[in-house]
Formats: C-alpha cells, sequence, structure tokens
C-alpha cells in the first residue's frame, strides 16, 4: 500500500490492495503483502548491530508523515526520561536467526557477526527505537500474538494514567519471515488466493509485514483538531486453545464490551468496525457471532486484511492507523478481495468503501492463546 | 505506585518453593544447589499436558504455587508474563527445520513458539477470561515487568499475578544468548491490603543508579545469570521483611527503586 499516511489512504480510497501472488521453497504457494525497498535501507550510523528486516522497515515507519519531529517536540516538552516506549512484534528479527542457521559452521557455531539481543530478542525494537528517538523512559515490548501492538495501547494508558510519563511511544513492526510461512502453513491456515475476509469462499489468511507508531499523550487542554481520543480498550483471553480461536467469539465478545465499558459508551456510538477478519474460516465466524450479540446488524463493519495482508503483531497498530484515518477522512474502507459475503455471517460487512460521518471507530485485533483486544478511537473536536 | 504482596511462586537452583527459599534467604536453612524439577500442571487435559513445553510448563508451575499462596482465585485475576525470551527448544526445532531442505516446521512447535504460549495456556489451565498480556524487555524483563504489574495493579484497582521466567536456551543459541541456569518467580500483587498482605512494594522510576546485589557469590551468580532471577535482592528483602529499599536495573536511561515495608495496614 506504501509509506504513509497519504499513501495508506489513497489506496484504502482507491481499492488498491498491496498483496502479490509469491511462491515459498517447499511448494507454499500463496500471496502475501511484502513491502518493497527494505533491502537496501541503511540503518542511522551507530545502530548497525541491530540491522535486519524488522528494524528496517520500524526505521522507515518512524520516518514518515513527520513523527520523528513530533516525537523530538514531545521530548522538548516533557523530557526524554518522561516518555515511554510500549512496542510490539511477534517475530522480531528472528528472520536473522534463520539465515544464521543456515550458515552454521561444521561444529554447528553461529556466524560471529549474529547479533542475538539487536535482532532475534523481542526486544530488539524496543532498544532500537528508543535510540532512535532517543527516549529513556520505561520500555516494553509486548508480544502476545496477534492482539500485541492493540494491546500496547492499554500499557501505555495505564503508565500514563499511573502517573509514571506524560507520554508514550506505541506501536511496533512485524515482517515476513520462514518461521510465520512455514508455520501458519503447516496449520493449514494460508491461502493460495489474496485473503477474501466473510467470502462464503473464504480459505486462510494472506501474511503481510507492517509496521506504524503512534504518539500518545495525556489530553491536553487544547486538542488539535486532527487528534484521535483513544477513548476506550478491553482486553481477554479465549481460554480454550493455543491456535483457534473460541468458535462463539466469547473472548472477541468480552473484548468488545470491555472496550465499550471502558469508553463508557453503548453499542449505538460506534459508526464502524475494522474487524481484525483474517479470512480463517473458524475466526470470521466467531467474531461475526460475537459483533452480532455485541453490535446487533446494523453497525457497519469491515476487515482491511485483504489491503495489508495480515501484519500479525503489527495488525493492531496498522488497524489502529487506519482506523484513525477513517475518523479524519469520513471514510469507512472496504473489504478489497471479498466477493460474496458469506450468507450465515449476518453483521453488516462492507465490500465497497463509502463515505460517512465516522466519528467513532472500534478496532479488533485477536491472537493465538486466545488473546484479545478491542480499542476504541474518537475524534477529538 | 504502591502495591501488597500476597503470594510469591519461585523456581531455581536450590530454590524449590517459596517457603523453602525464604527459609534459606533468612539464614534459617542452608543453601544447596539441587537442579530445578519441572513437573507439568495437573489442571490441564492430557491431551493439552503433552503438548507442553518447559517454559509453560514452569511459568504455570510457579503462578500456581503464588496464587496457593495468596489465597487467590486465578480465574478473576489479570496476569502479566515476562521472560527474555521464548521456549529455547521449541524455537530450536524450528529453526533447524527451516534449514532443512523439507522446511517442515511441525503445527505444535509452531504454536508454541508464540510468546505468549504460557499466558495462552495459563488462561485454558485456569479457565480465566481475565486480561493476560506477554512482555519481553531482554535483561529488564522482571524489572519491566514488575513495573507493568505496578501499573495496572493501581490504575485498574484489580489484583495482578505477575509471572517471569527464563530457561538456559540449547546451543547454538546458547552460545549467542547465555542463561545460567533455569529460573521463575511469581508474585501477587494488590492495590490495597488484604488479609494474605504480608508486605508493602512502593515503586518508583529513577534515573539509573547501581542495581542491588547478592552478598553470596552463589546467588549473585544466579542473579546475573538469568533476567528473571534480578528479582533475588527484592525475594531476600520480602523474606527477611526487612524495611529496605531495592535497585533494580531497568532498560538503559532508568532503574526501578522499590522501597520495601512490612506495613500493611
Amino acid at each position: 500500500m506504501g509509506s504513509g499516511l497519504p499513501a495508506t489512504l489513497s489506496a484504502l480510497e482507491a481499492g488498491r490492495s498491496g498483496l502479490r501472488h509469491q511462491t515459498f521453497a517447499g511448494g507454499v504457494d500463496t500471496w502475501t503483502g511484502t513491502i518493497d525497498g527494505l533491502d537496501t535501507v541503511k540503518l542511522p550510523a551507530g545502530l548497525a548491530d541491530f540491522d535486519c528486516r524488522n528494524n528496517r522497515m520500524a526505521a522507515v515507519a518512524l520516518q514518515q508523515d513527520g513523527f520523528t519531529d513530533a516525537v523530538a517536540a514531545a521530548r522538548q516538552k516533557y523530557g526524554a526520561h518522561r516518555i515511554g516506549l510500549f512496542l510490539g512484534t511477534s517475530t522480531s528479527g528472528i528472520e536473522q536467526t534463520e539465515l544464521a542457521y543456515e550458515q552454521r559452521d561444521a561444529s554447528g557455531r553461529l556466524p560471529p557477526d549474529f547479533h542475538y539481543a539487536e535482532t532475534h530478542n523481542s526486544f530488539s525494537v524496543g532498544r532500537f527505537a528508543a535510540r532512535l528517538l532517543d527516549i529513556t523512559g520505561p520500555a516494553v515490548v509486548v508480544s502476545a500474538a496477534c492482539a500485541t501492538t492493540a494491546k500496547a495501547f492499554g500499557n501505555a494508558a495505564r503508565m500514563i494514567e499511573a502517573g509514571i510519563i506524560d507520554a508514550a511511544i506505541v506501536g511496533g513492526a512485524d515482517t515476513l519471515c520462514s518461521t510465520t510461512i512455514y508455520g501458519f502453513h503447516s496449520l493449514g491456515l494460508v491461502s493460495s488466493n489474496p485473503c477474501h475476509p466473510f467470502d462464503a469462499a473464504r480459505d486462510g489468511i494472506s501474511i503481510g509485514e507492517g509496521a506504524g507508531f503512534a504518539l500518545v499523550e495525556k489530553l491536553p487542554a487544547q486538542r488539535p483538531a486532527d487528534a484521535i481520543l483513544l477513548r476506550g480498550f478491553g482486553e481477554s483471553s479465549d481460554a480454550y486453545h493455543m491456535s483457534s480461536p473460541h468458535p462463539e467469539g466469547i473472548g472477541a465478545r468480552m473484548a468488545m464490551e470491555r472496550a465499550l465499558q471502558s469508553a463508557k459508551l453503548s453499542p449505538a456510538d460506534i459508526d464502524y468496525i475494522n474487524v481484525h477478519g483474517t479470512a480463517t474460516l473458524v475466526g470470521d465466524a466467531a467474531e461475526d457471532r460475537a459483533v452480532v450479540e455485541v453490535f446487533g446488524r446494523q453497525t457497519p463493519c469491515s476487515s482491511t486484511k485483504g489491503y495489508t495482508g495480515h501484519t500479525l503483531g503489527a495488525a493492531g497498530i496498522v488497524e489502529t492507523i487506519i482506523s484513525a484515518l477513517a475518523i479524519q477522512h469520513n471514510f469507512i474502507p472496504g473489504s478489497v478481495h471479498t466477493g460474496k459475503i458469506d450468507p450465515a455471517l449476518q453483521s453488516n460487512f462492507l465490500t465497497q468503501g463509502n463515505s460517512a460521518p465516522v466519528n467513532r471507530v472500534m478496532s479488533n485485533s485477536f491472537g493465538f492463546g486466545g488473546s484479545n483486544c478491542s480499542l476504541i478511537l474518537e475524534r477529538a473536536c | 505506585m504502591r502495591v501488597y504482596v500476597e503470594g510469591i511462586g519461585i523456581k531455581g537452583v536450590g530454590f524449590e518453593n517459596w517457603a523453602s527459599t525464604a527459609a534459606i534467604l533468612t539464614g534459617q536453612s542452608d543453601y544447596a544447589p539441587s537442579p530445578v524439577t519441572i513437573t507439568p500442571t495437573p489442571l490441564l487435559p492430557a491431551n493439552e499436558r503433552r503438548r507442553m513445553v518447559q517454559t509453560v510448563k514452569l511459568s504455570i508451575q510457579v503462578g500456581t504455587e503464588a496464587f496457593e499462596n495468596a489465597k487467590r482465585n486465578p480465574q478473576d485475576t489479570a496476569t502479566i508474563f515476562t521472560s527474555s525470551g521464548g521456549d529455547g527448544e521449541t524455537i530450536h526445532g524450528i529453526l533447524e527445520a527451516l534449514a532443512s531442505t523439507e522446511r517442515d516446521v511441525s503445527p505444535t512447535r509452531f504454536h508454541n513458539s508464540v510468546h505468549n504460549a504460557p499466558s495462552g495456556y495459563w488462561s485454558i489451565a485456569t479457565k480465566t477470561h481475565e486480561p493476560t498480556t506477554s512482555l519481553c524487555i531482554h535483561d529488564a524483563s522482571f524489572t519491566g515487568g514488575l513495573l507493568e504489574a505496578a501499573a495496572q495493579a493501581t490504575v485498574d484497582d484489580r489484583a495482578v499475578g505477575l509471572i517471569s521466567y527464563d530457561l538456559p536456551y540449547p546451543e547454538p543459541l546458547h552460545s549467542v544468548r547465555p542463561i545460567g541456569s533455569t529460573f521463575a518467580v511469581s508474585l501477587i500483587l494488590t492495590p490495597s491490603p488484604s488479609e494474605a498482605s504480608f508486605a508493602c512494594l512502593t515503586i518508583s522510576l529513577e534515573p539509573p543508579t547501581p542495581p542491588t546485589t547478592m552478598t553470596d557469590p552463589r546467588w549473585e551468580a544466579i542473579r546475573v545469570g538469568n533476567p528473571s532471577a534480578r528479582s533475588l535482592p527484592l525475594l531476600e528483602a520480602l523474606a527477611k521483611g526487612a524495611e529496605t529499599t531495592v535497585s533494580l536495573e531497568n532498560v538503559a536511561g532508568n532503574s526501578v527503586k522499590i522501597a520495601v515495608s512490612r506495613n500493611v495496614a
């Protein structure tokens, strides 16, 4: 879809998917949301040890839309130690270790130029971003499967409310790697077509890569005109299965209900739901059931996975940003690639994007381990 | 932030459970470095139990002990899992498979490779729908997890179970990420005192200060060798019931200061 907010918005408005056909050794025939140009990205001086696809993409994302300038202004305002970092990833820079395993020497040792802490370790992107942005407050990386970067907003909100910090960077990155391509393939969850969420013929996910970052601050007295409020969030656990969602969508329903409760809103207050909608048979059916139980059949819903692919640990931040764009531009994105909606699904699922007043959006992110999170965003003024 | 400690669970070399560990740390019992015994939870059905990997077994084991000691029901309690890495055997197995020509990744291995596998199994075992998360802060995984747990307990006004665990990796990962020995700890924290509370922690973020160390060199070796064992100075203070201050190393740029008090009124 491209880098930055304007490119993202224009792809959503034009119904332009970023998915492309790709085959992998061993007969994995699928479509992916691969980001071009990452191979030639150079990390800033002094951060060479962090070089891996995941941190390259994080660096590219941080350089979009004047983000580093906004962080610099926040640093000036609050002090570097009063800004926290709450990032997420599912596989971090494990691709470096995949490559290093192929380069093991005769005695099985990894190559000497392999940097575990700076690439493979889940905290890699946290340490990298803290250095790049010159932030010295508390920093964590959340790794709770595909709900990761939605849940990170909760961590940031709590730490701000506890008075430990005044502002937070929330976001993260997840890049394509063999671990996820072959891992999801082994579970029979990868489609050989571009993923088509909520479609009668849906047959699995398209894996994508993505990164995004948001600057979260305490509510200022003067609200900037284009600011977005994090109005509420809800987290829950399925308590059902490690790699399969609860078929009745119990955890999904609880996350949505808790988000509404924390926002002190009723279902009718939500103008659009950006569903998790990964295009698996069971996942979409469970989420649809939960949405209908909480909202009824009227609230417009769509899945943007057909544009981006399932960006796994980055899905939360990518779709939070898409939800913010929906509010800022009064635009409900459609579900590209979805043809005939499954008649068994009852939510108001939109295949075509349309202009409509959008003041509040719910964004759903659900993942392995029954890890669920729903966020509610609102127009600030 | 002020939180109260209701229960502790622990596993480490020579640290079999909290009661025996407290006796060792206060000098009432001798320390013997016996290996860590990891047993699968009886709370999961046999088919799930069979698929449990070491990180899952260990974290559920210490979590269960802490909740039992706190006499608190895990079903109603939010949890924070924190670890500097995933399950070593699982990740090594996947990486070996990916480096082979077949590239056959086992589906069970793949779902066990996610960082939140322990928290996922925990929710299945305890039948809890409450929020749970999984964090990684490299060497500061315990410290950052404690900070998060205190924030969640005080802001959401609810009990929080913190479970921190780290196991050594197999080679060749061990050489690039040496973790000395297996260690896991769990603390049940509440925003206000309860009948089970036995200590009060006042937690704050401070400019970087040298971390509190262990005077016994055997325990100091465990502390520096495992990110979860960075909790040992705090555990020693809790065992002794002393009014003291503990400093824990956090991410670059700050430290976490904990004022430990027996005042739970």
